[in-house]
């Protein structure tokens, strides 16, 4: 975990925090770990953000999303898209993974766990649906880049698993 | 030479180094977008696209790069759309066309086996901004690799048809692979200033790669004297044009359009 080295200004925290990720609306852009610093030079806000994977197209829109929500709380706002680091699962937070969870996405394991599920040698993905572990893998290539296909055995309905990338 | 000339030279073989980079993942990626709702089955179809879509979107942190560097107002957009078909440096192997999915998966697995090495050697790289996008891509591309060669042995190890066809794919592909460790000047001078990847020195540790599994996928490695080169000099195939027809259109008939 970098996650203390992530300096986000107190005063911009809780207009970030409002601020979803517009593919998964449930998890905001903290909870994701995409805001790398969000600083504060009078009524000059600059912020980082960093891509989960190179092609998302949510980037985009959470850049814009970030300006509007700033200008609206009377900032004036930057922000810049930075490459490294690179973006790692682990910076989802807890309470993020928890959303996730709810939501109906299965959350992230550690990479050794996820290549042994994606490989389809372990069963260790839960269903977010009923919980149970007898899943099995569809395609590593969901509906959107970040997520891998499952299907429950025992409920029988397929969920996204947010992929690991470490 | 003076060191001004020197720094200017040494600047101009970087951009060509990165669209040598960059190039191979825009054709590739531009190939796999043509299976946009034309795939076998609906998760080939996403997984096909998401693996373009990782593709395109490492292409843009190359071209942001070089546009960047480059003098004089261009944008990444420019870059990606609007230069000659010469001015391209892609290698062959990724502009061939999607025959059948046996070959959409042969290009992607010969080419991937080539990308995570190069990948993994661009994170050494004095060039903090490769090292930071190589470090970013490694991640897409070691599932793209496990992608590609899961399906190699799926249907190398599969019925007699599908083995058939992987075979034909591998075989008719495999000439246009000694090109990825071809080096031209611009990364013969990007390599001297520790910038550049050598790839003649990942030849080996690639054929071993590949031959592995085409081996546990049942299938014959290739032997084969004569191979085919010209895209990392611009001189590409027939598909190219075709391809950049396509690709260029919306920017050549209205130039500057925004999506």
């Amino acid at each position: 975990m970098t996650e203390e080295k992530v300096h986000i200004e107190k005063e911009l925290e809780p207009i970030l925090r409002k601020i979803p990720d517009p593919e998964i609306p449930v998890l905001s852009i903290l909870d994701l770990g995409v805001v790398r610093e969000a600083r504060l030079d009078g009524k000059k806000a600059s912020v980082k953000i960093t891509p989960t994977y190179s092609g998302c197209p949510a980037m985009d829109v959470i850049g814009d999303d970030i300006v509007t929500a700033l200008t609206q709380a009377g900032y004036e706002a930057k922000v810049d898209l930075i490459l490294a680091p690179a973006w790692s699962t682990d910076w989802i937070t807890e309470t993020g993974r928890k959303a996730l969870e709810d939501y109906g996405i299965a959350p992230p394991m550690d990479a050794s766990a996820d290549k042994r599920a994606l490989l389809g040698e372990e069963k260790l993905v839960k269903c977010p649906q009923c919980g149970s572990t007898q899943t099995h893998l569809v395609s590593q290539f969901g509906s959107t880049a970040c997520k891998a296909l499952f299907k429950c055995d025992d409920c029988q309905e397929p969920f996204d698993y947010f992929k690991c990338l470490i | 030479m003076s060191s001004k000339q020197e720094n200017i030279r040494l600047h101009g073989d970087k951009i060509k180094y990165i669209y040598g980079i960059a190039d191979n993942s825009l054709i590739l990626g531009q190939r796999l977008g043509e299976l946009t709702g034309h795939g076998p089955t609906l998760e080939t179809d996403i997984a096909l696209t998401n693996i373009s879509l990782d593709l395109f979107g490492q292409v843009r942190s190359y071209f942001q790069y070089a546009a960047q560097i480059s003098d004089g107002e261009v944008t990444e957009d420019d870059l990606a759309f609007l230069r000659t078909e010469r001015e391209y440096l892609n290698v062959l192997l990724v502009e061939q066309p999607n025959t059948d999915f046996a070959f959409s998966i042969g290009r992607q697995f010969l080419f991937d086996h080539f990308h995570i090495l190069l990948m993994t050697e661009l994170q050494k790289s004095k060039d903090d901004t490769l090292v930071a996008i190589a470090k970013k891509s490694i991640k897409e591309v070691n599932y793209h690799k496990r992608f590609s060669s899961d399906w190699v042995k799926r249907l190398g190890d599969g019925t007699e048809e599908s083995k058939e066809k992987m075979q034909t794919a591998i075989n008719d592909l495999w000439r246009f692979t000694d090109e990825l460790f071809h080096t031209t000047e611009a990364d013969e001078a990007m390599i001297k200033a520790g910038i550049g990847v050598d790839v003649k020195q990942l030849k080996d540790t690639y054929y071993k790669n590949v031959s592995e599994i085409l081996e546990e996928a049942t299938l014959d490695v290739p032997e084969l004297k004569y191979f085919q080169k010209g895209g990392k000099k611009g001189i590409h195939s027939e598909h190219m044009g075709f391809i950049l027809s396509e690709m260029q259109y919306m920017q050549r008939a209205y130039p500057g359009a925004k999506w």
